[in-house]
């Protein structure tokens, strides 16, 4: 009976766990509900995952009324693989997230923390979930505002701020997003992004199409931080509570490269569009620029966490690099790195969040010798370090090799040649980590330091494993990734 | 202000009306314009305007923090539960057929528990942000 219902309980779980912990007012029963709601939320995109895997498309007319007319949930192979990475992360993040936002948060604020959590998460699930632009826009907006507070309860006096400038850059994203699903909707008269897909090509010349394109463009890239629009994502990564920043490394900008690629190759897929306008040739560009400059970036900062969210920016280019490919290689690059570097990122940050509960604020001067007081941690960090850089046998090196594979096949060979020299900037910056934690003397302050609480290590843990496992069986990653890289390139066209 | 005897006076004339249109906004919604966000807007309005007149610690006496707070949390649950329930009755989500043995029956009947959800979170959200911008500074206490 409740198998039907899967899309949409997918969502509305969360949705209503999050009201629920306001009622309430208890830090420890929001804490027991929000894990409750991640776990139910994985339990139904591992469901939805299997359903889907045949190349069944689920979906849902919610309060039946049949699609196009009203909102229509879908589920297909390329967002239930989406709904796995998200969901799995969330859980893993709530889990780690008891004591170390026990440890940041003011306890009276600890219900309002999980409600936002769960807000967020049920967001990120409806993004990928719903086939219609508008519900798409809501959830976006649902997602963004309890990740502008989220990021706002961080420690530090500059979380506020950081919070304001991604909430300025957020809502423009947002508005320039909404204004291309506006004309869209004028061209069109629909708002299914099926039925959009189907109508398009007959109205693709138009000059209000090709404008559309461009907002929404302009719009998610905010929101995914594609090169130069991702100055909101270094401070709100910084001065974020840990936990947050794990989750939002790991499946908000990821959840806005869906919406890229569900635009691009499903909705626009059928139209001529790319020929019109140089789309390619833009994102390949930006991402080169995301590349090198963000890698240059991230080896003089001297907070951890900064560095490793100018890391993100970089990796996000590699992320949209194998979109601009538009080809079947390219396309499981990108997808597959986009799972990769969530569960890489995760881990980094979720490690670097039980370094922040023993010396506050995680600089380099203040790690020196961490190596070994906290060799857990620390060995973890050096792991998904080198996944950064794409060691073979971690998950890093999974999806560059994808990448580099796309770029010999399109005759780009200089692109795989910069792919690789992109890798020595990552090298650079991790090398500063190692020769931190390892090669200097414990100061006095570090030399106190006790390993990170074992409920944190865990799940930073289980992240770093899956970073490894999925570097040496790639079945369940490169294999989900290419066929919804065949999916979206199938399209519309 | 608390002293002007006409601002006393016409303010506790004026705040049961403006509770009663509120009511009149929200249950016309299916009929005409309206509907649980202006009912919402309209019932917080006048609790707003007797903190204004009365002062905040009587505002807060009429609807104490922890009610508003509740209430905030309280409408999106009904609005969800609503939906919830069209499964449980056998529908889709937020499908108010279901909900009577009637169809059209079903759809008043739902928009009608809808609305009402809107109402009262609509009305907490608002009563929170002028709680907390009144309260602002006041007494060297933070607002929670």
């Amino acid at each position: 009976m409740i198998a039907p219902h899967l899309p949409v309980l997918q969502v509305v779980l969360p949705l209503l766990a999050a009201p629920l912990m306001v009622v309430v007012r208890r830090g420890g029963f929001a804490w027991l509900l929000a894990t409750a709601a991640s776990v139910a939320a994985l339990g139904i995109a591992l469901a939805l995952f299997a359903r889907v895997a045949d190349g069944a498309v689920l979906s849902y007319a919610m309060g039946s009324w049949p699609p196009p007319w009203g909102i229509e949930y879908r589920v297909d192979r390329v967002n239930a693989f989406l709904l796995v990475l998200v969901s799995s992360i969330a859980t893993v993040v709530v889990i780690y997230s008891r004591t170390s936002v026990a440890a940041e948060v003011p306890r009276e604020q600890l219900y309002l923390f999980y409600t936002m959590y769960a807000l967020c998460l049920a967001g990120l699930l409806g993004i990928t979930v719903t086939g219609d632009a508008f519900n798409l826009f809501v959830f976006l907006e649902i997602s963004s505002l309890s990740t502008y507070v989220l990021i706002a309860l961080g420690r530090d006096r500059r979380a506020l701020v950081a919070s304001y400038q991604y909430l300025i850059m957020g809502t423009i994203g947002a508005t320039f997003f909404v204004i291309g699903v506006g004309l869209l909707y004028l061209m069109t008269g629909t708002l299914n992004l099926a039925d959009m897909a189907q109508r398009l090509p007959q109205v693709a010349e138009s000059r209000p199409v090709l404008a559309a394109l461009a907002f929404i463009t302009v719009g998610v890239c905010l929101k995914l931080a594609l090169f130069p629009l991702h100055l909101w994502l270094p401070n709100a990564y910084a001065y974020a509570p840990s936990a947050v920043t794990a989750l939002l490394a790991a499946t908000a900008t990821k959840v806005s490269v869906y919406v890229l690629l569900r635009f691009y190759f499903f909705v626009f897929g059928g139209t001529t569009v790319f020929i019109a306008l140089p789309m390619a040739e833009i994102l390949l560009l930006l991402s080169l620029a995301a590349m090198f400059i963000a890698s240059t970036v991230a080896i003089f900062q001297d907070n951890l966490k900064r560095m490793f969210a100018y890391s993100s920016v970089a990796q996000i280019g590699y992320i949209t690099l194998g979109v601009s490919f538009d080809s079947v290689t390219g396309l499981t690059g990108g997808v597959v790195h986009l799972f990769n570097h969530a569960l890489t990122k995760g881990a980094l940050f979720l490690l670097l969040g039980g370094v922040a509960l023993r010396v506050g604020v995680v600089r380099f001067d203040n790690i020196g010798g961490i190596g070994r007081m906290m060799p857990v941690t620390a060995f973890g960090i050096v792991l998904g370090g080198l996944s950064l850089i794409g060691v073979p046998a971690t998950v890093g090196f999974v999806s560059k090799w994808y990448l580099v594979l796309a770029a010999l096949e399109s005759g780009a060979w200089w692109l795989a040649f910069l792919i690789v020299l992109s890798s020595l900037l990552t090298v650079a910056y991790v090398w500063r980590f190692v020769e931190a934690a390892y090669f200097r003397e414990p100061d006095p302050a570090v030399a106190r330091l006790k390993e990170a609480p074992l409920a944190m290590l865990v799940p930073a843990w289980l992240l770093v494993g899956a970073s490894v496992y999925f570097g040496l069986d790639t079945v369940l990653t490169v294999g989900g990734a290419s066929q919804a890289a065949q999916d979206l390139l199938r399209g519309g066209r | 202000m608390s002293g002007d005897l006409v601002l006393r006076v016409v303010a506790k004339l004026l705040i049961a009306f403006m509770l009663l249109f509120a009511l009149y906004v929200q249950f016309h919604g299916d009929f005409g314009p309206g509907g649980g966000f202006q009912a919402g807007v309209i019932a917080a309005a006048a609790i707003i305007f007797y903190g204004i007149i009365y002062g905040l610690p009587a505002a807060r006496k009429v609807v104490p923090s922890r009610v508003v707070e509740t209430m905030v949390g309280l409408g999106v649950l009904i609005y969800a539960g609503v939906g919830v329930l069209g499964i449980v009755l056998g529908g889709n989500y937020l499908d108010y057929f279901v909900l009577s043995g009637d169809p059209v029956n079903g759809q008043h009947r739902g928009i009608f528990w809808v609305e009402a959800g809107v109402a009262v979170t609509v009305a907490g959200v608002m009563i929170k942000i002028f709680y907390m911008f009144a309260g602002r500074g006041r007494n060297g206490e933070p607002e929670a």
